[in-house]
């Protein structure tokens, strides 16, 4: 993967007021090698998509602290799919109770890290998915 | 459909697929970027450097703003430093350009410095002219410091704007040589701090005291980009000094000599492939021992690997 580094877009969308969940995560994923695109507090699933699209992404990870996952989640997956962009890999982390995750993949999540998850643990699973494609 | 194709028909996967490419293997983008050369050569190519955290970023987002409202289309390409140590890179330009992210007139990519200078600045040429055959009508490139590698991007813009802040200290006078050759417009941004008005007045002072050509001075604006003070006029100085471009025919000069700098570099390239191609089997390190053992000298040897194409001697395959 010298020639081309895997490119993720850290998102985090809804209202709460804070990113450095996100911020330690994206320099994780810089430190791996990776070419982040951060974009900062209170995207919209729309600006998610835009953005994840403009930039032909291998990856969107999403971060929310905010429980409004359940909404916010799917409708992304719903705008990528308009947009024929279903192959980009989506995954979530956060303050995410364990009962909605299997709603969540349903939706298209490939997978949902919730606290605890080690950066290292993300970045492998990125390397790995990311490379499949 | 090919990426081209996609592109002209407004596409926008197309459109960011091609640039990946660009990035990652410029020699198969070759096909795509020679069908997309007879759309292009109709955008304004801006430049915009400075030293990092200038607010270079909210500027081009509050510039492209401004433009939208004009009816114009933007693209954006936002340069970060790849870390050489890793090769990963935090692209955070965008954070600054949130509310353009939906704008069907607006296409935003971050680029990572990645490798080679001459190779990133070979990129965005690239990336420029697929924007450009997409039909934007102004390309926005930013890139943080004032080095080497930055006067190359910028090289590749019809106007350059370097961007300048307050507290600079002594900063000012170690880059002003540097600057004075490439800014077209001058910006000192973070007006709302103190020390703008001094900062202005030591540029104006030093447009005074250089004998660069009088044709056009780089005008110096002052501005708050995060309230959207002062833009309107960085806009109009922009369409002066493009103004002033066409007037003079300078921005025809100016491309032309793009045309050659690329024309050449590819020439470059090819013959060096070529000549290392036909010289991989062995050849090359039969040469070198014998230079090493001084039965040869480099010039000798430089002819020899040379003779495919100059034809002298013997010429023909080595
Ligand atoms: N006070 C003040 N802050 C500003 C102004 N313009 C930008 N900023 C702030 O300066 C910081 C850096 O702004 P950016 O636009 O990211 O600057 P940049 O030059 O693009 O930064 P790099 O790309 O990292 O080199 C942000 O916190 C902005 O909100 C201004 O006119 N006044
Ligand atoms: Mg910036």
């Amino acid at each position: 993967m010298t020639d081309r580094p895997i490119r993720v877009l850290i998102a985090k969308p809804g209202l709460d007021g804070h990113d450095r969940g996100a911020k330690v995560l994206a320099r994780a994923l810089r430190d791996a090698g990776m070419e982040v695109i951060y974009t900062g507090l209170r995207q919209t699933p729309e600006q998610i998509v835009e953005t994840g699209i403009q930039e032909d992404v291998d990856v969107i990870g999403l971060s929310i602290l905010s429980g409004a996952h359940n909404h916010l989640f799917p409708r992304v997956m719903e705008l990528l799919r308009e947009k024929g962009a279903e192959d980009i890999l989506v995954i979530g982390g956060g303050i995410i109770p364990e009962d909605d995750i299997p709603a969540l993949k349903e939706a298209g999540i490939a997978e949902i890290f919730t606290p605890g998850t080690t950066t290292q643990a993300v970045i492998e699973y990125i390397k790995e998915r990311a490379q499949q494609s | 459909m090919t990426l081209a194709e996609g592109i002209l028909a407004g596409d926008q996967r197309a459109l960011a697929r091609l640039i990946t490419m660009v990035e990652n293997r410029p020699q198969e983008a070759i096909s795509d970027l020679q069908a997309l050369y007879p759309h292009t050569g109709k955008a304004l190519v801006v430049g915009i450097t400075g030293p990092p955290g200038a607010g270079k970023s909210t500027l081009v987002g509050r510039l492209a703003k401004k433009l939208r409202q004009l009816g114009k289309t933007v693209g954006i390409i936002a340069v970060d430093p790849t870390s050489p140590f890793t090769g990963g890179a935090i692209l955070g330009d965008r954070i600054r350009m949130q509310e353009l992210a939906t704008d069907p007139g607006v296409f935003i990519r971050s680029m990572g410095t990645r490798g080679s200078l001459g190779g990133l600045a070979k990129a965005t040429h690239n990336v420029i002219r697929i924007l450009d055959a997409a039909g934007k009508d102004y390309i926005f490139v930013e890139t943080v410091g004032v080095g080497q590698s930055e006067v190359d991007i910028v090289k590749t813009a019809d106007t350059t704007l370097v961007v300048l802040v307050p507290g600079l200290g002594d900063d000012i006078q170690t880059i002003k040589a540097g600057i004075l050759e490439i800014a077209d417009i001058f910006v000192v941004n973070k007006a709302d701090r103190q020390g703008a008005d001094r900062v202005v007045a030591e540029l104006e002072m030093m447009l005074d005291l250089s004998n660069r050509e009088a044709a056009w001075r780089p005008p110096v604006y002052s501005t708050i980009a995060t309230t959207n003070k002062g833009i309107d006029a960085v806009v109009e100085g922009i369409e002066g000094h493009i103004q002033h471009l066409r007037q003079n025919g300078q921005l025809e000069v100016r491309r032309r000599e793009r045309y050659r700098t690329e024309i050449m570099a590819i020439v470059e390239e090819e013959i060096k492939a070529r000549l290392l191609d036909l010289w991989s089997a062995g050849g090359l390190e039969q040469l070198l021992e014998k230079v090493a053992a001084r039965e040869k000298d480099p010039f000798a040897a430089a002819r020899e690997i040379l003779q495919p194409i100059t034809g002298n001697g013997k010429g023909g395959t080595p």
